[in-house]
């Protein structure tokens, strides 16, 4: 009895104390997560801020028009000579080219996987395809140099295997994993009354991935598509390592070429900090994150829409 | 109001508290780095510039690190170009190079209060290699300076077989490239300079030597620059002239020594200012007999005492 009493008492005062310290807790956690909220913007603004910094000033000693449009890139040469339009069309290639590769392999993957697969194959399936994302680029860059060039050379019959197609082949495996995770969550949301209205009408299983799944879910394949381009835009080490490097307007993607990502990683290491070199490469940055921003937000208001669509 | 200000308190103390743990990271990160080795044999720095020196460097820092097991040395090898870079922003202790240093790189670094002091430590014959395949042995000035401005894209133009030459170039953080660039393909067997020409748009650039040489090796149609420690029996060195009408010469250590192959080259440490306490000592050991062998060891021609 008295043992009980006192035991009472105890949580009472305990209970109390409790309240309190939960109370603290809280607000150190709440304050925490809003630092770590702000952290994200304050990055963000800072790369933006150091971005238009560095690069901005470039333009004092070559003027926009002959940046953007300029075919010769000489940055160690006397006087140095920066046109940035070999780089810009190489990343159009590149990117270009791995889109149309990704997009009708990532789109058909993601349709089996959310509407003809059976749920255990595609539980399976869908981490392996996640798997691929977590491979290094590097690693990715080793496999283009040491399998994929050799036979693109032969099958193109080429001079080299070091190409644009090389580099947007390996690009559009790495894009791969975003465009079927994210499109097979946008047709696996589409509800299931429009598929069972279909099959009711008699169509087939191709008939309605066709033209009901894909259709319902376009805003949300085009979000993945966006998502995938912006990887391909942003990949530097992979590129570096296949796309051969030459500094010529690339006429064809079979043609070596440097793409902007590329341009900046090998040559920031020999640019005297504050330089003209310097300056030019914060340039192509700037291009770059104006190019991958755009994308992204592109991409964020059409997942958006597709939320709107079947939010009931 | 009250309430308000006790809301914002706390996340405004964290980030004051974090602010200022970063600014006193930064500070404390710069001042160690400032502070130079010890004069006992201890004590850490880095050699970061030149690709085609890095072996030897590497082999070097070894065996001194051997003998001196207190002192760590860091090498690496991203180009020339990368070195003086860093030995401006005064993020290393000896940058490697296979080019001098320009004027206005000088002017750059005196801008931030670096005197670059320049220590010549081997001589390297800078070679110019196809794949074994290839039926061509030797080539003019002119000719490479052709082909490396893409004027000449067939092989059959300097007597080889009927094939498109591809060329691969060090990309322009290279020493290599800037000595290549100015030494043989603006002068084109001239007696002067013609800076008009550049690197072809079609030249294809590596960002590493070895890169170069393995593609070369797997290339039947390639054509690449390297030091001479780079070469191995995969490639074959082209023999050079500096005219038509002069005996063209293979590169090796002997033509090297005798002033007979045309493309021999300083290779080059730099420190701030004259070296000291074991940066000194490590320098002196690269200069001594037994380094010099080192050099041999590895594929470059020694300075001649």
């Amino acid at each position: 009895m008295l043992q009980q009493d006192i035991a009472q008492a105890a949580a009472k005062v305990t209970n109390k104390g409790l309240r309190r310290r939960l109370r603290l807790g809280e607000r150190v956690i709440e304050g925490w997560i809003f630092l770590a909220g702000m952290l994200a913007i304050v990055v963000l603004l800072g790369i933006i801020f150091i971005l238009l910094k560095e690069g901005l000033p470039i333009f004092a000693n070559t003027p926009p028009w002959e940046f953007f449009f300029g075919t010769h890139w000489y940055p160690v040469s006397d006087p140095p000579t920066f046109g940035i339009a070999a780089f810009f069309v190489s990343t159009l290639w590149v990117t270009l080219i791995s889109t149309a590769v990704a997009v009708p392999l990532g789109v058909a993957c993601a349709a089996y996987l959310s509407e003809v697969a059976p749920s255990k194959v595609s539980e399976t399936i869908k981490p392996i395809i996640e798997i691929l994302a977590g491979i290094p680029s590097v690693m990715m860059g080793f496999i283009g140099l040491a399998l994929l060039s050799p036979f693109v050379q032969s099958l193109f019959h080429l001079n080299t295997g070091l190409c644009g197609l090389t580099a947007a082949i390996m690009l559009s495996m790495m894009s791969l994993p975003i465009i079927v995770s994210v499109s097979e969550d946008a047709m696996h949301a589409v509800p299931k009354e429009f598929k069972e209205a279909s099959y009711a009408l008699g169509a087939t299983k191709w008939e309605t991935i066709w033209h009901v799944c894909i259709p319902s879910a376009l805003s949300g394949i085009t979000a993945a598509i966006m998502l995938g381009v912006g990887r391909a835009i942003g990949e530097t080490m992979t590129v570096l390592m296949v796309a051969g490097g030459a500094l010529a307007v690339p006429a064809s993607p079979t043609d070596p070429m440097t793409t902007m990502t590329s341009a900046i990683a090998s040559g920031i290491g020999n640019a005297v900090r504050g330089g003209l070199q310097y300056q030019a490469l914060f340039a192509v940055g700037l291009i770059l994150f104006i190019l991958t921003l755009a994308v992204n937000i592109i991409a964020e208001r059409v997942l958006e829409r597709q939320k709107r669509k079947f939010a009931r | 109001m009250f309430k308000s200000v006790k809301k914002w308190f706390l996340p405004l103390a964290l980030v004051l508290v974090i602010a200022f743990t970063f600014a006193g990271c930064s500070n404390t990160t710069t001042t160690t780095a400032a502070t130079p080795t010890t004069p006992a044999l201890s004590g850490s720095f880095k050699i970061i510039g030149s690709n085609t020196i890095t072996p030897l460097s590497s082999v070097w820092a070894e065996n001194f690190m051997k003998d001196n097991p207190k002192v760590s040395i860091a090498v690496s090898g991203p180009g020339s170009g990368v070195g003086i870079a860093s030995l401006i922003d005064g993020t290393t202790d000896i940058c490697q190079a296979s080019r001098a240093i320009k004027s206005t790189e000088i002017t750059q670094a005196n801008e931030k209060g670096v005197n670059p002091y320049e220590i010549q430590v081997a001589t390297d014959a800078l070679s110019v290699v196809v794949n074994p395949a290839n039926p061509v042995s030797e080539l003019t000035f002119a000719q490479l300076s052709a082909i490396y401005t893409n004027q000449i894209t067939n092989w059959k133009e300097v007597g080889g077989n009927d094939a498109p030459i591809v060329v691969f170039s060090r990309d322009n953080n290279s020493g290599t490239f800037a000595y290549f660039l100015e030494d043989v393909v603006q002068m084109a067997g001239m007696t002067t300079a013609d800076k008009t020409l550049q690197y072809g748009g079609k030249v294809m650039m590596f960002p590493s030597t070895e890169q170069g040489v393995s593609q070369v090796a797997s290339n039947a149609n390639a054509i690449f620059y390297a030091g001479l420690g780079y070469l191995s029996d995969t490639v074959k060195t082209i023999a050079i002239k500096k005219t038509a009408n002069d005996t063209a010469v293979k590169p090796s250590v002997a033509t090297s020594l005798d002033g007979t192959y045309p493309i021999s080259r300083p290779l080059f440490y730099y420190t701030n200012g004259a070296p000291t306490g074991v940066i000194k000592a490590y320098i002196d050991y690269c200069l001594s007999a037994e380094g010099q062998q080192e050099v041999l060891n590895a594929g470059f021609v020694p300075l001649v005492k």
